[in-house]
């Protein structure tokens, strides 16, 4: 059984159809890329894998539940045990430290471990901004707080939309290498992306056109290693 | 354990780091919490400042004669009906007309200690008679006859006698000590002790008038009045009605108003906090749908904005009725002259409103914040 796995999955808002039967299936431990022009649905079928949203149609099953049956209570739960997200603008509250930021999830999940918090700060490389507010972080660290965050209570599923988008190449490359590691721990990543680069070191890419799955690119060459540049 | 911690991590952190905008919200909680605190303060000490303050305004008993006249004794018999530690002051008056230069004026005998206690509120330039031979002159009189204090004068009393045409005229000399001031009739007055009366007419003191002024409610200064009359038949006793209801409606006003002033200002306090808030939640919709996306309850988000409130409620309140004191220490003293004391159960009193009114305030704003939608963070700006 996949892990996870869209049937025919649909969102219509009004006349339009922001993703338009799509299915899908992502293995336990895979490492998924989504790409498609802006407007495609990418966006809108990360918030349905990330139980922030339900499709208008189809089934989405993670884990053998199917999202779009649940709650928005019990969807919040499923967030909260499951997925890591990560964003584009990467989203840290303002007035919590680097480290706090990362104990706000654990706060959620479970029980705040200031030690924990910190050893994930370290895998980003950031241990020695810990106590730093994030207007006193560059954007590439910023991002790598968001990964510290997004893998601190160790999710089945790591969604990461744009994670790239506002950093420059040598932030890029920093981001783009945790996931790796990620991925060779078992972690499961999907990530959209506008970069053909960061799509490539996928094991396979996913395209979207108007909310269809337009096409889908396996990375022969796929190595587990990382072929920037 | 570690998980309230954090919460309170967060909640501080959210107040320290964002200043600016909570300071609105502080300013609001503690200014009402000041007027709070200082007007229920104020509320409360002045029945007792306005008590004082219209007792000064004179006597609101008076004995006066059932039948012809009456006699000390029969003022000794009147006061044992009332609480000794209610009574302010007795002023016993006899009234006589004598002559100063062929002139003829009325003289007043009283005991002074009792007259000083019960009008305090006579000015008198010099001194108060202290003994026997001082007199106390209206300023009324003084000017009639150009007296001053230290002036000698001699006053004549003639003995009102039926059979007799010519009866002997009865003189004694006096020193002035004090010229009395009061804006009323009784500047028209020559004011003597008991004793000098008695020495000047001859005649054993019997007594026309004599005023209280008594500490108490209306209600029981009308059942002393009423017991005085029934078990001491030399006295009528009768409230001065005036001023005895007029304190208790001035106060009850005073009160009301303190009471309005401090509904609407916390009223204020509330929709200031109320519109803070709402900006507060607005200007964090996309942290609130971050926290929701990390996995945050409503119950949550409820429970960390309701914290920073409440906390802000308390430090507001605790603030507020220190500067209330203040405030009401400084009413206090410029309007009735004198101090009052901190009370103590003020302090959680006002706390705990500020954090009532805060968390009263937060509930709407609060509860829109549970209706952000996580998915925002996913939607570029
Ligand atoms: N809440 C919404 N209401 C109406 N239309 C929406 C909503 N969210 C997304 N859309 C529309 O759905 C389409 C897909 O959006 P999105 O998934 O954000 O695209 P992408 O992330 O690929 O750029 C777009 O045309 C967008 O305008
Ligand atoms: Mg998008």
């Amino acid at each position: 059984m996949s892990l996870l796995e869209l049937k025919n999955v649909s969102k219509i808002y009004g006349e339009l159809h922001a993703l338009d039967h799509v299915s899908l299936n992502v293995e336990k431990g895979e490492w998924v890329a989504i790409m498609g022009p802006s407007g495609s649905g990418k966006s809108t079928m990360m918030n349905i894998i990330g139980c922030m949203d339900k499709p208008t149609e189809g089934e989405v099953l993670l884990d053998g539940m199917d999202l779009a049956k649940e709650s928005a209570k019990s969807l919040t739960t499923i967030r909260r045990d499951k997925i890591g997200l990560i964003f584009q603008q990467f989203h840290l509250v303002s007035y919590l430290t680097a480290l706090e930021n990362v104990m706000v999830a654990q706060y959620y999940h479970s029980i705040p471990d200031e030690k924990e918090a910190m050893e994930a700060l370290e895998r980003v490389g950031l241990a020695d901004r810990a106590k730093h507010l994030p207007s006193q972080l560059s954007g590439g660290e910023q991002q790598r707080v968001c990964v510290a965050r997004a893998l601190i209570n160790y999710p089945e599923i790591i969604l990461a939309d744009e994670p790239t988008g506002n950093l420059d190449e040598a932030n890029e490359e920093i981001v783009v290498e945790l996931f790796r590691k990620l991925h060779e721990e078992g972690t499961t990543l999907i990530v959209v992306t506008h970069d053909p680069e960061v799509a490539e070191v996928a094991q396979r890419t996913l395209v979207l056109r108007n909310g269809r799955l337009d096409h889908e690119t396996i990375n022969e060459n796929f190595t587990g290693h990382i072929k920037l540049n | 354990m570690k998980k309230r911690k954090m919460y309170f991590r967060m909640i501080t952190a959210s107040l320290m780091r964002r200043r600016s905008r909570m300071l609105v919200a502080l300013l609001a909680i503690m200014i009402g919490a000041t007027i709070l605190s200082g007007l229920v303060t104020i509320y409360y000490d002045v029945p007792r400042q306005m008590g004082a303050q219209f007792r000064s305004y004179g006597a609101n008993m008076i004995f006066m004669a059932a039948e012809e006249d009456f006699t000390e004794q029969d003022v000794e018999q009147g006061l044992s009906y009332i609480h000794a530690e209610e009574l302010v002051g007795v002023a016993p008056y006899r009234y006589e007309s004598v002559r100063i230069h062929e002139r003829s004026i009325m003289a007043a005998g009283t005991d002074m200690e009792g007259a000083k206690k019960s009008s305090p509120f006579w000015s008198v330039s010099g001194e108060w008679p202290s003994q026997s031979g001082e007199l106390m002159v209206g300023a009324g009189v003084a000017e009639t006859f150009r007296l001053r204090v230290g002036d000698k004068v001699t006053v004549t009393y003639t003995p009102e006698t039926e059979q007799e045409e010519a009866a002997l005229d009865d003189t004694l000399d006096f020193t002035v000590t004090g010229i009395l001031d009061t804006g009323g009739s009784e500047e028209e007055y020559i004011y003597m002790s008991l004793e000098d009366m008695e020495e000047l007419t001859g005649q054993d003191t019997v007594l026309d008038i004599c005023e209280l002024s008594i500490s108490t409610d209306s209600d029981s200064l009308s059942d002393y009045a009423a017991q005085i009359s029934e078990h001491v038949p030399g006295i009528n006793a009768r409230l001065v009605k005036r001023v005895t209801q007029s304190e208790t409606t001035v106060l009850g006003k005073l009160q009301a108003l303190v009471l309005l002033v401090t509904i609407v200002v916390l009223a204020l306090t509330m929709i200031c906090v109320a519109t803070t808030m709402t900006a507060v939640v607005a200007e964090r919709r996309k942290e609130i749908g971050l926290r929701k996306a990390l996995g945050a309850s409503n119950g949550s988000i409820i429970m960390e904005f309701m914290g920073e409130g409440l906390m802000l409620g308390g430090i507001g309140g605790l603030l507020g009725s220190v500067l209330g004191f203040v405030f009401a220490q400084a009413v206090s003293v410029s309007v009735f002259n004198s101090s009052i004391s901190f009370r103590v159960l003020l302090l959680p009193v006002t706390v705990i409103v500020s954090v009532i009114v805060t968390g009263v305030a937060c509930l709407l704003p609060i509860r829109s914040a549970t209706n952000v939608d996580p998915a925002l963070v996913l939607k570029g700006e």
